[in-house]
């Protein structure tokens, strides 16, 4: 269960605002897409919840308690590009979080251990539809099966919240089709909380449970950079019908009241 | 008329061609040493292929009559022994230095200015420093080539590590990875190729700089010998020396090439990143 809050936010980079007054509250198991032009700060925003980045002025708040300052395997993240490690087949990618896991030192495992991250690795493969690439390189694959290893490999340590990057932005429309009703699936079978960064308003709706639009509210002409963006529409879905598509009963139910 | 850049040579003919040079370059000098010879048989400057070779085979199978060793391979292996040394000390420098000046901010900010300028110092200038604090055995020459090849793989290796993006090692904290680990099984790896690759461009200045050290102070070596015999004009001698050490030069450029093909596969697959 994460609930996310944040609080007044702001980002300026010397005297150019980003970002101001981000209000976003958000309860446990949502799907929050973010949505808006380019350059309003949409990636800015998904920076600071990953803590690449920190708010110039007020909070962000996981489940009540601040966030933490450096990134972490509570938060997972799907990046556009540059998601999985080229040097690693797709199976030793996943299980490399496993790795880190268990073995401070090295950051690597070694006998019996090594088959068991492996197995739970290729498990994980199998759920998101890669189970005949576990020994293939990632130059070796497809965009939208590089995406899906990219998705394993980010939930292999269960995050409270998965944050996306414009994830599908590369992938053509059937695959991104496949790659929505994944999601949606892995979503639906976990309690995380998912923010998505997307240009593409459509797919926002499509799996959203909260669509919250980017822009900035006022533009001076003779300062373009002093007003920064906000979220201007901020578009809570059905949330009853979402849950009913979900298989097993709805606990969430209540949390939204 | 087929344009000349869309001709393309096929497997026989790229042969055919690129052994070309080498024969062009093999007749003349035997037509030119022919004349020579021909004018005054006691020419030195350019020996026939028989003397050539007799002074090969001299210098390769027989002992020498005053230490009662054979001095080719006594020279190479101290020469190999001194360019393994240094481009090890080399390597290690490289990579530790280089991959925390590329990925911790704060090792950048002291050392890339120092490893910049360092690395602006002609080696050679300093050659004499080096033969004054270390002496003039094995040391100074290893130094040598260490200070002349090791900035250069710091700073190209720093290079590669900043040029990784920044999504790996975010992605990588994500999962759970501390900095320390983050070097073992995300950065390493993937600089390793870089790594090599330096290092083939680093052979050649580190046999300039051995057999520089080697033409002003020792006593074995492939280079000291050249420069020895050149005070006899003994061209039988140095044109096979030379011969040799571009041979063992390539070899050793062919087998890091090797490797690289070999250890690192996705590197190929991939086309890099």
């Amino acid at each position: 269960m994460t609930a996310v809050t944040v609080r007044n936010v702001w980002k300026s980079y010397g005297a150019q605002n980003v970002l101001e007054r981000v209000n976003l509250t958000l309860p446990a198991h949502s799907f929050c897409a973010i949505v808006g032009a380019s350059g309003c700060g949409k990636t800015t925003f998904l920076r600071m919840l990953l803590s690449q980045e920190k708010p110039t002025r007020g909070e962000i708040l996981i489940d009540g308690a601040p966030i933490a300052p450096e990134p972490g395997p509570d938060r997972g993240v799907v990046f556009q590009r540059y998601s999985v490690f080229p040097h690693l087949t797709a199976v030793e990618n996943v299980a490399l979080a496993l790795e880190f896991r268990a073995s401070r030192l090295l950051g690597k495992l070694f006998g019996a251990a090594k088959r068991a991250a492996l197995a739970e690795a290729r498990a994980m493969l199998e759920a998101v539809g890669l189970a005949g690439a576990g020994d293939k390189y990632p130059a070796e694959l497809s965009g939208g099966m590089q995406q899906r290893l990219a998705i394993a490999q980010a939930l292999i340590r269960r995050p409270r919240i998965l944050l996306l990057d414009e994830p599908f932005g590369a992938l053509d429309v059937g695959t991104k089709a496949q790659m929505h009703e994944l999601l949606l699936r892995l979503w639906r079978d976990s309690d995380m909380t998912v923010f998505m960064v997307t240009h593409d308003i459509q797919e926002g709706f499509a799996l959203a449970t909260r669509v919250a639009v980017f822009d900035k509210w006022r533009i001076d002409p003779q300062a373009p950079d002093l007003y920064g963006a906000t979220i201007t529409y901020d578009v809570p879905l059905d949330r009853a019908e979402r849950q009913a598509m979900r298989p097993g009963p709805a606990q969430e139910e209540g949390a939204e009241a | 008329m087929t344009r000349v850049i869309n001709r393309k040579p096929g497997r026989g003919n790229r042969l055919v061609l690129g052994l070309l040079p080498f024969v062009l370059l093999i007749a003349a000098y035997l037509a030119a040493s022919h004349v020579r010879l021909a004018e005054n048989p006691n020419d030195k400057l350019l020996p026939s292929a028989a003397s050539l070779a007799e002074a090969a085979w001299r210098m390769a199978a027989t002992e020498d009559g005053r230490t009662g060793r054979v001095l080719l391979w006594q020279d190479t292996g101290a020469s190999l022994r001194r360019l393994g040394l240094g481009l090890g000390f080399a390597t290690v420098l490289g990579l530790v230095f280089g991959i925390g000046i590329g990925l911790i901010p704060y090792a950048r900010a002291g050392l890339a200015p120092a490893f910049a300028i360092l690395s602006m110092i002609p080696p050679m200038a300093i050659l004499p420093i080096l033969f004054i604090v270390f002496g003039l055995e094995e040391v100074s020459k290893v130094v040598l080539i260490v200070l002349g090849v090791g900035p250069f793989l710091v700073r190209d290796l720093a290079f590669r590590v900043q040029a990784l993006p920044e999504e790996l090692i975010i992605k990588a904290q994500t999962l759970g990875a501390c900095t320390w680990r983050i070097v073992l099984r995300v950065v390493l790896p993937q600089v390793l190729p870089r790594l090599i690759a330096g290092l083939r461009l680093s052979l050649g200045p580190a046999w300039l700089f051995l057999i520089a050290a080697e033409a002003i102070a020792a006593t074995e070596g492939l280079g000291y010998r050249i420069f020895l015999v050149r005070r006899y004009l003994a061209m039988d001698i140095i044109l096979p020396y030379v011969a040799w050490i571009t041979a063992v030069a390539f070899v050793s450029d062919l087998g890091l090439r090797w490797l690289t093909r070999h250890a690192f596969s996705w590197c190929e697959e991939g086309g890099g990143t």
